[in-house]
């Protein structure tokens, strides 16, 4: 019976300083399986590795070799010597090996709970293991039914439901005023790794005229050439008050660079139209009375944060309904991974093929009354006899004489052959 | 008549439980419940109404009981029409019971037959009244538009989001929904007023005869005319323009109700005892 392992690392057990040395590109992915597929101890494997974690899932018939294999693999690839990562390493084998992959594949395991790529991580390092042929019958069964399990997770749960970094927060917050962002006209005052993220949300969202105001103009040029956007001086700001709907600030000012009775002008000329300004400056670029305005909303960094620390409480605590899902999975997959051991199947076999010998048996005796009671244990002896028969060499077969390379799926094609599973 | 009246109520209150779960659960599949119900109910209303115009062969508006459902029907009308043109799911948790409470009250009214003079009884009289109802409902609406919108904008403004945040649709949307229904409205209202004047001229031989409904009506227009030339001049909208949708219905609630209460004049027959 071959046992299901995952030997892997991640962003709880390992510092960035040793994830980014054993990161696996796809073509160092693809080579490393197909080193694994000389291995005699690993029979199915695949490898899994973003920029958060590294996981090796494999079959073996023995773990402490294949550990062993994966380790020196791994030292081989990267030409690091293996004291060097193995105390990070986390290996887990059978039901806690299929639950771990369940909870990666489902995000409950990332560093940000409920992020959406993991999922499409996953499914790309199993196209390579197919690719490669190194996934087998096991493997198989668990990748779709981690896919399933995930898609569950996402569907049924609000894990991926709220925004989890402050600049997204501040995009889910404009489209709750603007409704569709789609032509909404956007001034950066100021620039900042920050800010800058927010905008190319924006544009992400399809707000397509950006308009940036820096106090030194050559930089404010440049910013503004990185987003398709048109560059204006710092004293402009007041006048393009009256065009934009987002503001994005994020200088370096020691007091606001917008004041409320700026604004409170410029919102007549423009019709009132809402102005939505985002405010990542500390200390702060635009005037907190600006929020008590009509139509005009003020959201600062600190409630941004707020925003955020709200929503991963929410993720958290949708992410106890995604844990039950992944428990309820494990278990109907386990299910099915114990009944491709040989012993259970090749009784299961027999019984079914006593069950349909025994009721064709009774319809038959039942029209020969004439028989006497030896006779009738005869044709019961006969029909067991070759129950026993015919069933000989399938049982030598799964029981490992004609099948070395891999039992599993010729006990799972038997399975299927004689319809042992609903 | 009375069963019909209750299967009404029926399908409007599981209506509204149907928006309500559709609030909280937010799926999909309780939108549409609260849609389908919402609809069965107005094909009864929309049958025991015909059949009432039948049975007596009048526009049927002669006793409390009667203008009240189709005061009901109006709401459920209008909201059905905008449900399928605009994309505010949410608007069911206010139109739904409305209805519901529209029709609950109707149905503990006395629904004694009041015969009118001639005068109140004709084609022009019955669209007249149709018209302005079915304006009066959009108003009913805009309200509470209005309503949801002030509470999202305070969910933002204070910025302690909370139940609504998530649950109610965006500003944008709220406040050019609540601006269609005022449009609908006002021209509803214009033309149902326009119609009432030259029908009194016609047949009293002047336009304007004192009556305190036509004095109210005509404030309860310039609320709404007030409301709709600030928001093209100025651009009132956002909050302002909610507020001034909830005070405007305000208004409308005192010409249908208070003025036939509380006042005399031609428009009273049916609240008289």
């Amino acid at each position: 019976m071959q046992q299901i392992l995952l030997i892997g690392l991640n962003h709880k057990t390992a510092p960035v300083s040793v994830r980014e040395c054993i990161a696996f590109s796809d073509d160092e992915t693809a080579g490393t399986l197909s080193a694994f597929r000389k291995r005699e101890n690993i029979k199915e494997s695949m490898l899994v590795s973003t920029c958060n974690r590294v996981e090796f899932l494999l079959t073996t018939d023995s773990a402490e070799k294949a550990v062993e294999s994966v380790k020196s693999v791994i030292s081989e690839n990267k030409t690091l010597p293996v004291s060097e990562f193995s105390d990070y390493l986390y290996i887990y084998k059978g039901e806690d090996a299929v639950r771990h992959i369940f909870l990666v594949a489902s995000s409950l395991d990332s560093m940000v709970v409920g992020e959406p790529q993991i999922l499409g991580q996953i499914k790309d390092a199993y196209r390579i293991a197919t690719d490669e042929k190194t996934s087998g019958v096991i493997l198989n069964r668990l990748m779709h039914k981690t896919f399933s399990v995930a898609k569950r997770v996402r569907t049924e749960t609000g894990i991926g439901d709220h925004a989890v970094s402050i600049s997204y927060a501040a995009i889910e917050l404009g489209k709750k005023i603007f409704g569709s962002l789609h032509n909404k006209q956007t001034l950066l005052i100021g620039a900042g790794e920050m800010a800058e993220l927010a905008v190319e949300h924006l544009i992400r969202n399809q707000a397509t005229d950006i308009l940036v105001a820096n106090r030194t103009f050559e930089r404010g040029v440049q910013l503004a050439g990185q987003y398709n956007g048109q560059a204006i001086h710092f004293d402009e700001i007041g006048r393009c008050l009256e065009t934009v709907d987002i503001i994005i600030s994020s200088t370096g000012a020691p007091g606001f660079v917008i004041d409320a009775a700026t604004v409170k002008t410029c919102m007549r000329k423009r019709k009132n139209r809402p102005l939505f300004f985002i405010d990542i400056a500390v200390p702060r670029d635009i005037d907190p009375k600006i929020n008590t305005l009509n139509n005009a909303y003020v959201y600062d960094i600190d409630d941004l944060k707020d925003v955020v620390d709200e929503n991963i409480e929410d993720r958290n605590r949708e992410a106890v309904k995604g844990r039950r899902i992944v428990d309820e999975a494990v278990i109907t997959y386990l299910k099915w991974y114990e009944s491709l051991d040989v012993i259970p199947t090749v009784v299961a076999i027999r019984n079914k093929m006593k069950q349909i010998a025994d009721a064709e048996v009774e319809k038959t005796l039942n029209g020969l009354n004439h028989l006497s009671e030896k006779d009738t244990k005869a044709i019961q002896k006969m029909t067991e006899a070759m129950i026993n028969k015919i069933l000989h060499h399938p049982t030598l077969y799964l029981k490992g004489n004609g099948c070395k390379t891999d039992k599993s799926s010729a006990i799972d094609i038997a399975r299927k052959l004689f319809h042992l599973d609903d | 008549m009375e069963i019909i009246i209750l299967a009404i109520i029926t399908c409007y209150f599981l209506g509204t439980c149907a928006y309500f779960a559709f609030l909280i659960l937010q799926k999909d599949r309780f939108y549409r419940l609260g849609f389908i119900l919402m609809a069965a109910g107005f094909v009864f209303h929309t049958g025991s109404i015909f059949y009432k115009a039948f049975d007596s062969g009048f526009f049927p508006a002669h006793n409390f009981h009667e203008v009240m459902s189709f005061a009901g029907w109006a709401v459920v009308g209008v909201f059905l029409i905008f449900n399928a043109r605009i994309k505010l799911k949410i608007l069911g948790i206010y139109a739904a019971p409305l209805a519901t409470f529209i029709m609950a009250v109707c149905y503990r009214l006395p629904d004694e037959i009041v015969r009118t003079k001639g005068v109140l009884s004709s084609f022009w009289t019955a669209l007249h009244v149709v018209i302005i109802f079915l304006g009066e409902a959009s108003f009913a609406l805009a309200c509470g538009v209005g309503v949801l919108y002030l509470l999202q904008e305070r969910a933002i403004k204070r910025k302690r989001r909370g139940f609504f945040f998530s649950r109610l649709p965006s500003l944008n949307l709220l406040d050019s929904s609540g601006y269609a229904f005022i449009i609908a409205g006002f021209t509803l209202l214009t033309i149902g007023l326009a119609i009432g004047f030259i029908y009194a001229n016609a047949i009293w031989g002047r336009f304007w005869s004192g009556d305190p409904k036509e004095v109210w009506s005509a404030i309860t227009w310039l609320v709404y005319a007030a409301l709709l030339h600030e928001r093209l001049a100025v651009g009132w909208q956002g909050r302002k323009a909610a507020v001034m949708s909830i005070i405007g219905f305000a208004f409308i609630l005192f010409t249908f109700f208070g003025v036939n209460f509380l006042m005399e004049g031609h428009h009273g027959e049916f609240t008289k005892r």
